[in-house]
């Protein structure tokens, strides 16, 4: 359930990619494993803790935002719409299929962190990392909202989502705001990796199913709403977990993609506006 | 879209004698990836009926083609019902399946019909993935019968399939030629360019947008039947996956969307490109294969989205 | 007098959230004429068209066509029935030739290609863009795509033509061209003209009506309208009353 919280940060990226851009970033995911890697490749040989990994995640993930942005994602925007969706799938066959290449396929994991464990509140056992990650992805998505609320840069990036042609028009520099969202949203996921790594399994393809959800989170909440990104994934995450208990577990997937669809069916705007 | 000319004619009967002629000098590996170029190519021109023609773009086809395959394996091995029957009751189910997908999404603008597509297939390969009844994770396997056009199944080689799958392409070809210069086929364009701009020329948007998406279903769950009586075992991992989905995107697009014989193109370029850097690279397990395909993807956005059969056209109209 | 009755729109008021954007509009059009609706930027001319042609659901009224209810029916239908329309920003199908986008409206009456494609060529002729048929739609000027626009139109036969904001932004040579080739059409079929250009307006139209905020004010010959004063009001504001008083 509380994965949700996890889900939220990520969403929040993704949508703000979108509402800047236009680009369904599917690589997104795959942007997530990467941070997760980063973190456990620093546990792994310098023994830094991923507590600590989160700093160090946020700006390589922003780098790589950038640099993805700017000498791939940026030759794409002029061209065909569907060129703009294909494209971000190339990045992530490459990247899922390299860190393969690099790290084999084999399932990882980091053992013994400066918060492991379990709490145990009378009779409720609550997993240590996985509430750090819930309160570190909380704190996070508030300082997304302060950021973007009160700073010029963060104004900036809310005009250009609002009206893009608008915000030309008062003198801001879209290309900028293009590849500072691209890396934000990138960061975010490099945080939640370094997060996620403290208790799930790392492996080359894990961004793949995270990345789907994220698309139904963002069209839930809206596309572009961050807001509603928030809100809509801490919603699939209660959903799926339910949808574990009430149904079979291997369905959980198939109910949040179930909820996008009728959701898009009947309130096409999504969480946007309510 | 112009009648063909005399020497678009001659152009299109002496690759069509390549083909015909091409199996009988391969390698049985040369003709299994001749047939999957095919395959691929029937997938592709499918999806640019409802995505090329009508700006409708799937990355969901995988399911149709994943439902063909099921429906006639299932009818076979439960009720002993011919492939080819089983053929086109897959169709059948696809089509109206993709009907009544379709309908509620009617309004969808591009991005959320693309993700709507994507939620529609995983959810139909998570529901095969978990049915006992259809074999679930196991899949189905085809019973080995006698060799037979009747029986869809050859065995000593694998010419026969050849021939059949190329026929299904022709096929394919002529309903995506046939649906191009009708009227069907400008509506369809009308469509793409706006929803506003086609009710003002008196086109029932959501009519024209399922008869796209049914004949796209049809054809992509043709080709999933026969995959399934070449392969002669399927399971949803192997044929209702995304991958498929974005591969068959991508020889459309590769080849030309919006212009009938691009995929055909496209799947020649891709598909050998892939089967063969699997076999030399992609055995020993290292995904190098597909690390050069996803770098291809990427290029191929960034540097010829609009596809390399307007390349060709231009060529054949200069060089003659 | 019913006979020759084609449109006949009876108090349609149009609401968008608070905004009232169509307040009890009713007007008739007969065979033959050509009518022109008039009024300042926001009056709710676009939006009386589009609910006539049912690209907005009415709040209130009801649209008679030919004495029939077409009220809130869907625009694919009210084309069909006869009922043709164009919008204030010109819009063409950009991977289709000029003729190509001319055959597209044709389908709407014929089905055999050869002769959706004959009648797209006579169109064509009719309009003067017959030179221009294999041009790629985009390819042509705005005047150019404005005739375009006329003759997709005028290919699926309609009895009655909404034109809105046709002859915005065309230099005097164009607008002379389009209220000739509109005086070829009223032969055939009805117009009905959203303007903003008085020239054409007063040249055109046999009557006059004008809106203002949602409301009909004003309906009659040109000459009668533009003298009065509350159309001037409508289009200076209250201002000319603080002036002119």
């Amino acid at each position: 359930m509380l994965i949700g919280l996890v889900y939220s940060l990520l969403a929040i990226g993704l949508t703000l990619i979108w509402g800047v851009m236009n680009v369904l970033n599917f690589a997104h995911g795959d942007f997530l494993m990467i941070g997760m890697f980063l973190s456990y490749w620093l546990y792994a040989l310098a023994g830094v803790d991923p507590l600590f990994s989160i700093p160090i995640n946020a700006v390589a993930l922003f780098l790589l935002g950038m640099f993805i942005y700017r000498f791939i994602i940026s030759k794409v925007m002029k061209g065909p719409a569907l060129a703009q969706l294909v494209v971000t799938f190339g990045i992530s066959i490459f990247l899922s299929n390299l860190a393969a290449l690099i790290w084999t396929p084999d399932f990882r994991s980091i053992g013994h962190t400066l918060l492991s464990g379990t709490w145990d509140i009378s009779g409720v056992k609550l997993s240590i990392p996985k509430l750090v990650t819930s309160i570190g992805s909380v704190l996070t998505s508030l300082g997304i909202f302060w950021f973007l609320r009160n700073t010029r840069t963060g104004k900036a990036i809310l005009a250009v989502e609002m009206d893009r042609e608008a915000a030309l028009m008062i003198g801001i520099n879209a290309e900028r705001i293009n590849s500072l969202s691209f890396g934000i949203g990138s960061a975010l996921t490099g945080v939640a990796g370094a997060m996620l790594a403290t208790y799930y399994y790392i492996y080359p393809f894990v961004g793949g199913t995270f990345g789907l959800i994220c698309f139904c989170i963002v069209a839930l909440g809206g596309f572009g709403s961050i807001e509603g990104a928030f809100i809509a994934g801490i919603l699939v995450g209660v959903v799926e977990t339910l949808g574990g208990y009430l149904f079979d577990p291997s369905y959980k997937l198939a109910i949040v993609f179930a909820m996008y669809l009728f959701t898009v069916w009947i309130r096409p705007q999504g969480l946007r506006g309510w | 879209m112009r009648s063909i000319t005399g020497k678009q004619m001659a152009a299109g009967g002496a690759v069509l004698a390549l083909f015909i002629l091409l199996p009988l000098v391969s390698s049985p590996f040369g003709q299994h990836v001749m047939i999957l170029t095919f395959l691929f190519a029937i997938c592709g021109v499918a999806w640019n009926v409802m995505g090329g023609y009508a700006g409708m773009f799937s990355f969901g086809q995988a399911a149709f083609f994943g439902i063909g395959a099921y429906t006639s394996s299932f009818l076979l091995l439960t009720f002993q019902v011919s492939p080819w029957i089983g053929l086109v009751a897959g169709g059948f189910i696809s089509s109206l399946l993709a009907a009544a997908i379709g309908y509620p999404c009617s309004n969808l603008p591009g991005h959320y019909f693309a993700i709507a597509s994507i939620a529609f297939a995983e959810i139909v390969r998570i529901v095969f993935t978990n049915w006992q009844m259809v074999g679930a994770a196991e899949g189905l396997t085809i019973p080995m019968l006698k060799e037979s056009l009747a029986h869809f199944m050859f065995h000593s080689s694998k010419l026969p399939y050849y021939y059949i799958v190329l026929g299904f392409l022709l096929l394919a070809v002529a309903v995506c030629y046939w649906v191009s210069t009708s009227k069907m086929g400008y509506y369809f364009r009308a469509i793409k360019e706006s929803h506003e701009i086609a009710q003002v020329l008196g086109v029932d948007v959501v009519r024209y947008r399922l008869y796209a998406i049914m004949i796209s279903a049809f054809l992509t769950s043709m080709a999933g039947t026969f995959y399934a009586q070449y392969i002669l075992y399927i399971d949803p991992d192997s044929v209702m996956i995304l991958p498929i989905s974005v591969q068959i995107v991508l020889v459309a697009m590769l080849g030309g969307a919006g212009t009938v014989l691009g995929p055909v193109v496209g799947s020649a370029v891709l598909v050998p490109l892939s089967e063969y850097s699997r076999a030399w690279l992609g055995y020993k397990g290292t995904g190098m294969d597909m690390i050069i395909y996803g770098t291809l993807i990427t290029l191929i956005s960034m540097y010829r989205p609009e596809g390399v059969w307007g390349a060709i056209t231009n060529l054949m109209r200069r060089g003659k | 007098m019913s006979d020759s009755l084609l449109l006949d729109v009876q108090g349609v008021s149009k609401y968008f959230g608070g905004l009232q954007a169509n307040e009890d509009v009713s007007f008739q059009v007969k065979k033959g004429e050509i009518v022109s609706i008039i009024g300042p930027n926001g009056a709710g001319k676009s939006t009386l068209f589009s609910c006539v042609t049912g690209f907005h659901r009415v709040d209130k009224g009801r649209v008679l066509f030919k004495g029939q209810d077409i009220t809130n029916r869907k625009p694919h239908a009210i084309v069909r029935l006869g009922i043709v329309r164009t919008f204030q920003i010109v819009q063409v199908i950009s991977d289709m030739t000029v003729l190509e986008n001319v055959m597209t409206g044709g389908f709407l009456r014929r089905t055999r290609v050869e002769d959706v494609r004959r009648k797209a060529e006579e169109v064509l002729a009719f309009s003067g863009l017959i030179e221009k048929r294999s041009y790629n739609a985009l390819e042509l000027t705005i005047a150019d795509k404005k005739r375009l626009e006329v003759s997709m139109a005028l290919a699926m036969e309609p009895e009655l033509l909404m034109l809105d904001e046709s002859m915005a932004g065309l230099t005097p040579v164009e607008l002379r061209r389009i209220i000739e080739l509109i005086r070829k059409v009223r032969a055939t079929a009805v117009t009905v003209v959203v303007e903003h250009v008085m020239e054409a307006v007063m040249e055109l139209s046999d009557r006059v009506i004008v809106l203002n905020s949602g409301r009909k004010i004003v309906e009659g010959t040109p000459k009668e309208v533009v003298a009065n004063p509350e159309v001037k009001r409508a289009y200076l504001g209250e201002r000319y009353n603080a002036v002119g008083q």
